[in-house]
């Protein structure tokens, strides 16, 4: 629910301001009121039409255009137009970026960043470790039922096991160099300093930025290996309907993955595809705008309408585009860190046996009978299963 | 372990390849931004 209460902010900074009922303006002779700027300065939706619209209409005015040295455009008008980025604007150097010389995208953009992405994407992280510390307080370790067998079965061959890493530990490094690079400014600088901030935050970008290349190989390379063993399939319900066996002490049959674990495929595919792609919108700045051609599809295909978001903005300034990528890939990456965290809980201190999986790769029987039960029937009567039985 | 460990070594030559190979693409700032005319003193 959260999420989508970030994503429908996110997505409403791109809308034009919703219309209200137009305040009396005869007395500035149609200029903004003193309302109208204490209204901006308190935050409020200010239909800002009256201004933005404002820009001379020497085409529909017989007779003006050859006034003046701007044909009939007068020097309010034409700031006006600076201002929202409608003045036609040739640049003989930078490209279309250089044609934006007012952009206030970039205070939505700061204000969020510093406000609710830092604030609810600080909780769902802490609010994560929480949960979890208060599961294994209540439910403990998941442990093996009964004795081991000392018969262990691979699970995992070598190059599973890279591709976990590779993804795995370059996560990590993304994750830790992308917290410091949002939370720096307030927590690391007021403590350790400025220049300690400033250094780390160098090197974080380093790594941020080269390191990414590594995790978009790992999801390619997990993807292509396990995506036919995340097919949702009847045997998911049966473990949804026993919550797993998380709670209680029933061990519902799976195959090579279980539905949680399918979740987790499924979310690192698809949130991680999302963020490599915002992440090389971000690394090639201005080089592949994303936005303006999502949100045109949005609605065309009426998402846009169906989530109450109206008409999205399908225009939007190249730095209004990087704006909403660096915030699109904060939010999935602060999502994805919630969910990767409860996966090594599992795969480590939560479940006995389960880190060999990926450890070593060979597990023990007796786990993989309760875990994945089905999945070693079909290893057991594989024919290399069943020449290491022989 | 051993796969983790060359897993971990490849994020690290993944890394210092693609650093080496972005620096030759030409999108730092200062490529895009600026041009022989600025004086700039570039930190690599």
């Amino acid at each position: 629910m959260r999420v989508l209460l970030w994503l429908l902010v996110c997505l409403t900074m791109a809308m034009p301001a919703t219309a209200q009922t137009t305040p009396d303006r005869t007395a500035t002779g149609g200029a903004q009121t003193l309302a109208d700027i204490m209204a901006r300065q308190n935050g409020e939706a200010v239909d800002d039409a009256f201004r933005r619209d404002n820009i001379g209409d020497p085409a529909g005015t017989p007779g003006v255009s050859h006034l003046g040295t701007r044909g009939g455009v007068s020097d309010p008008e034409f700031w006006r137009g600076l201002r929202y980025g409608s003045a036609d604007v040739t640049v003989s150097a930078g490209g279309e970026v250089a044609t934006v010389l007012v952009q206030d995208g970039g205070m939505k953009w700061l204000t969020f960043r510093a406000g609710p992405l830092r604030q609810y994407g600080g909780w769902l992280l802490m609010g994560t470790i929480a949960l979890l510390v208060v599961f294994y307080v209540l439910r403990g370790k998941i442990l093996i039922d009964g004795e081991k067998t000392g018969r262990t079965v691979t699970r995992f061959k070598a190059f599973e096991r890279f591709g976990h890493w590779l993804l795995a530990g370059s996560f990590i490094l993304l994750g830790i160099t992308g917290l410091f690079n949002l939370f720096g400014r307030i927590w690391i600088a007021p403590y350790l300093g400025k220049e300690a901030n400033a250094t780390l935050l160098e090197l974080g970008k380093w790594v941020h930025n080269n390191v990414a290349w590594a995790f978009i190989a790992g999801l390619v390379i997990i993807f292509v290996m396990w995506v036919i063993h995340n097919l949702p399939n009847r045997t998911d319900l049966v473990w949804i309907s026993q919550a797993g066996g998380i709670v209680g002490s029933k061990h519902p049959p799976a195959k090579k993955f279980n539905a949680g674990q399918k979740v987790i495929f499924w979310s690192v595919v698809l949130f991680g595809a999302s963020i490599s792609i915002t992440g090389l919108s971000l690394l090639f700045p201005y080089e592949l705008p994303l936005f303006a051609k999502s949100f045109a599809l949005a609605n065309d295909i009426g998402l846009s309408g169906l989530l109450g978001l109206g008409e999205l903005s399908e225009t939007l300034a190249p730095q209004e585009e990087m704006q909403l990528a660096q915030l699109w890939h904060a939010i999935l990456a602060f999502v994805l860190m919630a969910i990767i965290i409860a996966h090594i809980y599992i795969g480590s201190v939560g479940m006995e046996g389960a880190y060999d999986a990926m450890g070593s790769g060979e597990v023990d029987e007796a786990w993989a009978k309760q875990h994945h039960s089905i999945w070693l029937e079909e290893v057991q009567n594989s024919p290399s299963g069943k020449q290491a039985n022989d | 372990m051993k796969a983790m460990l060359t897993g971990f070594a490849a994020i690290l030559v993944i890394a210092v390849g693609a650093n080496f190979l972005l620096q030759q693409a030409g999108f730092a700032s200062h490529q895009k931004h600026s041009g022989s005319s600025v004086r700039l003193d570039v930190v690599h």
